[in-house]
């Protein structure tokens, strides 16, 4: 039998491509720099999300809900004083507590990680479709209480005047991290024990995998990178309200991931581009275009209409996603080495 | 006299959401779709009844309904035909798309804003007896739910399609091996959530005089709650569950100290989900519906 073969090439491959559309960009006019940084912000998110879901194979509704405590928190830890005083009221020491945006990223992940491994440890051990809808109850109620704690979230109300510290660079670091941190994941023994629980549950659990203890490995440390794709988008705005990470938010980061193939990293970060390519093509759409001397403009909602039609389309007619769950990497290692009578296809 | 009047508006919200917990269960019970778009055949409805505004009553009615079942049809036959014997996770993510899709048709169709209907308005008023307010709109959804649950009970009990659906409802496949009709019987389950939703829709319209795109999100929400507390894939359980979460949450409402109180939902949903901790197969679990090695 062979050794398990390590798969550097697809991060590597991804983080280039990545590298370079970022570097691409980085001579366009500033309003693309801001279209290209948001779909850094959401290869964050996804990645993330696929730590997990793709990992595990169980569909998670309440990632939105983590990155929302992390973009609150790193609010909290980073509006200015006298900002806070008008907007929220807190006890005087945390009113005065001011750190940097980085500094305060990493406390915000940090929390939400440990919050993820609180609230997972019960709820990993339950199986089929109860722990999807277990973390979409999550979701719900991290909504009600961000909607309603008006001295800390400011309620219904937005907060405004964050610090715009995301930009192109930074959201490209964070978004090579995340590609990093899922492609080193899913290496590990872990990694590869959770991906056997996805293919079959029953016959894992009979060769020993702790189905349990490998998912909350997985859900902390997703649920850290969706908070940082919180904190990312937090400052990206500037303003943050509770309607920014709910259904909507989970269905864009969901569609994302299906779209590209939810069960491997390289399907993950295509689906982003893939779909944010789309509507941001929509989008200039609605503001209207002249095409052959004639005003098209398309009506508010056409974006979202076709992106759950492409969504649906690919759901139909392709349910493995387009890459079908391959990687990169492995897809051109295979292609350059000839092939070997022992083991060929083995990975 | 006010624990009187708490138990009937518990009664009322029970009703509620054990209707939209069925429709949600019965789909469940034949293809183990978890329905997001449910919520839409309810704004469906409300937007039928909307742009029929100056027709008769019946005829608004009649629209409303038939729009709840032709949608829920067409919606089974694109969506999640072709993708029957998918995983759960599949099918709740086609279902979550089905319902963007439809929300923001609505949205593309009628605006984004909230639209003021009003459907029967006679019933918005209330009968006094004693200290005790009755509001018309209670009394007659408790009185239609019964009646709706009493045909579906029938329907289930007596005549051939329900019996098979309820077969279809123990094991899908044996159903089909001893020659049930699997799209029949599927069909017939989404005609049927689409006829409860479309009650649902006219309730909502009646109840709050105003449609939106998102009408039907939350009442959903709910329902899947109520549908797992009863046991997915268990009938009864769904009324079940509906009547209790509908209990729970008007309890939680009412014995909320004050302060508290705009937390209801989160409450009702960190209850749900330490009810699923503690019996995640629901109240009324099903043999039928555990993996099979």
């Amino acid at each position: 039998m062979r050794r398990l073969e390590y798969d550097y090439l697809t991060p590597i491959i991804l983080a280039s491509l990545l590298a370079l559309l970022a570097l691409a960009v980085s001579f366009a006019a500033p309003t693309m720099q801001r279209v290209v940084t948001e779909a850094l912000i959401y290869v964050v998110v996804v990645v993330g999300l696929y730590v997990f879901s793709g990992n595990s194979g169980v569909m998670s509704f309440g990632h939105v809900a983590f990155m929302m405590i992390a973009a609150y928190l790193s609010a909290l830890l980073t509006l200015p004083v006298q900002k806070k005083h008008v907007l929220l009221s807190l006890t005087p020491a945390l009113e005065h507590l001011q750190v940097s945006t980085a500094f305060s990223a990493i406390i915000a992940c940090a929390a939400v990680g440990l919050i993820a491994l609180l609230v997972g440890w019960p709820l990993m051990r339950l199986r089929g479709v109860v722990p999807s809808m277990a973390t979409f109850a999550l979701l719900i109620i991290a909504h009600v209480v961000a909607q309603n704690w008006k001295a800390v979230t400011g309620g219904r109300q937005a907060l405004v005047g964050l610090p715009l510290d995301t930009g192109l660079w930074s959201a490209l670091g964070c978004s090579l991290l995340a590609i990093g941190v899922a492609g080193w994941y899913q290496q590990t023994k872990q990694g590869t024990l959770l991906r056997c629980s996805r293919e079959n549950e029953v016959a894992a659990e009979s060769i020993g995998v702790d189905i349990a203890r490998e998912r909350l490995t997985a859900f902390a440390i997703s649920a850290s990178i969706c908070g940082l794709g919180g904190v990312l988008f937090a400052h990206f705005l500037g303003t943050l309200n509770p309607n920014t990470f709910y259904l909507d938010t989970t269905f864009l980061t969901l569609a994302m991931l299906v779209v590209g193939g939810f069960r491997s990293l390289s399907g993950a970060v295509s689906g982003v581009l893939i779909l944010k390519a789309v509507s941001e093509l929509f989008r200039r759409l609605e503001e209207g275009v002249t095409l052959w001397g004639t005003d098209f403009s398309a009506r508010a909602g056409m974006q979202e209409v076709a992106l759950a039609l492409i969504m649906l389309a690919i759901l139909i007619f392709r349910p493995e996603g387009l890459l079908g769950g391959a990687e990169i990497g492995i897809a051109i290692k295979r292609r350059l080495r000839p092939r070997s009578p022992a083991g060929a296809g083995l990975q | 006299m006010n624990l009187l009047q708490t138990a009937i508006d518990a009664m009322n919200l029970g009703a509620i959401y054990a209707l939209a917990a069925l429709g949600v269960g019965l789909i469940f019970s034949v293809m183990r779709l978890i329905n997001f778009a449910h919520g839409e055949l309810i704004a469906a409805v409300g937007f039928t009844v909307y742009a029929l505004d100056g027709q008769s009553v019946w005829i608004r009615v009649g629209c409303g309904l038939l729009a709840g079942v032709a949608l829920a049809l067409i919606m089974e036959r694109a969506a999640f035909r072709p993708l029957r014997g998918a995983n759960p996770a599949t099918l709740l993510v086609t279902s979550f798309a089905v319902s963007y899709l439809l929300q923001h048709l609505i949205v593309l169709i009628f605006g984004a804003r909230p639209i003021g209907v009003s459907l029967m308005p006679e019933l918005s008023d209330s009968i006094a007896l004693g200290d005790l307010r009755l509001p018309k709109l209670e009394i007659a959804t408790i009185a239609a739910t019964l009646t709706l649950l009493g045909a579906l009970v029938l329907f289930f009990r007596r005549l051939p399609l329900g019996i098979q659906m309820r077969a279809a409802s123990e094991d899908f496949t044996m159903a089909r091996l001893v020659g049930i009709k699997a799209n029949k019987v599927i069909a017939t389950a989404f005609a049927l959530s689409g006829a409860l939703a479309a009650f649902l829709g006219f309730y909502e319209v009646a109840q709050s005089g105003t449609i939106s795109y998102r009408m039907g999100v939350d009442l959903v929400l709910v329902a899947f709650v109520a549908a797992v507390v009863g046991g997915m894939g268990s009938l009864s359980g769904a009324a079940l569950g509906g009547l209790l979460v509908g209990v729970t949450s008007v309890a939680l409402q009412t014995f909320l100290p004050a302060p508290w109180r705009p937390y209801r939902d989160a409450f009702l949903f960190g209850l749900f989900i330490v009810f699923l901790i503690g019996r995640p197969q629901g109240l009324i679990a099903r043999k039928a519906h555990r993996e099979r090695v």
